[in-house]
């Protein structure tokens, strides 16, 4: 047997589209790859996925493994996981990125128990390390950085969106389809229906801008204000753990150490004070604005920004003077 | 009904964290320790499965002694029995190879269905849930927000950025819950009270015959090799007097321009 080299990313289809973290660690890839040795790839799953193999070798990738099969057609866990080891069986990768969403963990997981591996999730920086890569993992909340590896062949690293930026250097992948022996436990989760009722909207970790309410918008219907802002500015609404518990809006737009970790280039933070929990889940971003009534709120203490007033008046004066601008 | 509810003790997720001085370690004494957050709903939710189908709640956790007062907790809000699988020897187990050590002890119990929460709050790796459905030859299905136990099988709904996808499957399986599923209880005082004289077992890595090369920091596939400080956000500009919200607005803009984000 060859040994291993390389580095394949497992992609992610998102409304039939590569989503951004997929783009981002084949980019990432292929300016690690000299360092590792081999080429680039990409594992492509799912249902009439075959055609986004042209978007991978834009962004580096030189091969695209496509499992392709109506068993694929939603995702779960098992049957994704039989594919993901048909395509690094096939490929023999050094290192593996997989995205760091809810189905890139699980599947990042179930093929370490295969490979008898190990996983580094939640890397947000890739180097080369004496054999294959090294990661940057924060941890403790943003408190730490860890650089920690991956013991097994292939390493397994799990990728924070908005970590790396988007190359596109305009290559070609060649396709090669496998076949995936799925595991009959896999198959037994049945799907019976799929609901999308959020279609469209931009996903908040991916998103460069997001703009989030807190206890201080008030109320849901006070949320339209900052969808409008959203809007202008291309990003997505997130909400404070009060504003989630409130029932003011679902739980998937949560920020914060019970919610989602977030690291868009702009974060604005609306009627939000800033807890411990909340900057566990913003800090990484690369700018925070913040607009609060309360001159006390902590979140001044590690904005960017920060104008003290009433946010029901300034973020619709600010939307419309983005707008203003933009015109 | 049999379940099987696994938790984790963590530090408060409200608590300012330190690092113990010269080293990289979190400073655990300084911090209050918590049922995880997100462990309280799936303990929620085989309660109310017990509550309607009946059976028995087992609470299952790996950690030091002091975890203990975790499962107490659980036991608080209405579970039945717990075992803690506490020793020295399994420190520094990584998320796979506590994975390995939780199944052991599973293989060991019998279920119809184990429960879990999606992550604890301070590795958030959200790993252990789908290693175990993988160690166990289990269906797994994780961020679930609404569960439904029926004769056999269940039927869960995994909440998704665009909705939902609503799954059936046959028990036993393994199910991670999302935060929201339901409202967690507060134990009464009745339930602390008797919490105290339910039985707990705790568990060694010798009672479970663990292969012990695949658990512990030698069992861990992952290595830290260094860790550094990040320094805190310091405080930027604040604002306080502007004649109007539109000069407020006006200000915000400015900023942005500034930073080439507009």
């Amino acid at each position: 047997m060859s040994a291993t080299s390389g580095i394949m990313v497992i992609g992610e289809v998102r409304e039939s589209a590569l989503t951004g973290v997929t783009l981002e660690s084949l980019s990432e890839a292929r300016r690690l790859a000299q360092a590792v040795g081999g080429e680039v790839c990409v594992a492509l799953i799912g249902e009439g996925v075959a055609s986004l193999a042209a978007t991978a070798g834009r962004y580096g990738a030189v091969k695209a493994y496509v499992v392709d099969g109506a068993e694929l057609g939603v995702y779960r866990s098992g049957p994704f996981t039989d594919a993901a080891m048909a395509c690094i069986g096939a490929a023999g990768p050094r290192a593996v990125l997989v995205p760091n969403s809810g189905n890139g963990r699980e599947i990042a997981s179930r093929c370490a128990v295969r490979l008898s591996g190990g996983v580094v999730n939640d890397v947000t920086a890739l180097k080369a390390g004496a054999v294959g890569l090294l990661a940057a993992h924060p941890c403790f909340g943003g408190l730490v950085i860890a650089e920690k590896e991956s013991l097994s062949d292939p390493q397994i690293y799990t990728v924070r969106p908005n970590s790396f930026a988007r190359t596109e250097t305009g290559g070609e992948a060649v396709v090669v389809p496998l076949a995936a022996d799925f595991t009959p436990s896999g198959l037994l989760a049945r799907v019976v229906e799929v609901i999308n009722e959020r279609a469209g909207a931009v996903n908040l970790e991916e998103a460069a801008v997001v703009v989030s309410g807190g206890r201080g918008m008030g109320g849901p219907e006070q949320f339209a204000i900052l969808e409008k802002l959203a809007g202008v500015l291309g990003g997505a609404v997130g909400a404070s753990r009060a504003a989630v518990d409130a029932g003011w809006r679902a739980q998937i737009a949560q920020v914060g150490q019970t919610g989602k970790t977030v690291s868009p280039k702009l974060y604005i933070a609306c009627g939000i004070s800033g807890s411990i929990q909340h900057k566990a889940g913003m800090q990484t971003s690369d700018l925070i604005v913040a607009v609060n009534k309360d001159p006390e709120a902590p979140i001044f203490g590690f904005a960017n920004f920060g104008i003290v007033g009433d946010l029901h008046e300034i973020i619709p004066a600010l939307t419309e003077e983005l707008r203003k601008r933009q015109a | 009904m049999q379940t099987v509810v696994l938790v984790k003790q963590v530090v408060d997720t409200e608590a300012e964290k330190r690092l113990l001085p010269g080293e990289w370690r979190l400073d655990r004494a300084s911090v209050e320790n918590i049922l995880n957050p997100y462990d309280e709903y799936a303990v929620e939710a085989a309660v109310q499965l017990k509550e309607e189908l009946g059976g028995e709640v087992t609470v299952l956790s790996m950690g030091p002694q002091e975890a203990e007062e975790a499962i107490r907790k659980a036991l608080a809000m209405g579970a039945d029995r717990g075992v803690l699988v506490s020793d020295p020897v399994l420190q520094g187990s990584d998320a796979l190879a506590t994975a390995r050590v939780l199944a052991q002890v599973l293989r060991g119990l019998g279920f119809d269905l184990v429960l879990c929460g999606s992550m604890s709050t301070d590795a958030q790796t959200g790993l252990v849930p789908a290693a175990l459905g993988e160690l166990l030859d289990l269906p797994v299905l994780g961020a679930v927000n609404r569960l439904e136990v029926h004769g056999g099988s269940l039927k869960a709904a995994r909440q998704t950025d665009e909705g939902a996808i609503v799954y059936e499957c046959p028990l036993p399986a393994v199910v991670a819950v999302a935060k929201g599923i339901n409202e967690p209880r507060y134990p009464s005082l009745r339930g602390i009270m008797g919490a105290k004289k339910k039985p707990l077992d705790t568990k060694t890595a010798a009672d479970l015959a663990l292969e012990l090369g695949a658990v512990g920091l030698g069992g861990a596939r992952t290595r830290v090799h260094a860790a550094t400080s990040v320094p805190p956000r310091a405080a930027g500009k604040t604002v306080t007097e502007y004649e109007s919200p539109q000069e407020g607005a006006r200000l915000l803009a400015d900023f942005l321009h500034e930073n080439k984000l507009v």
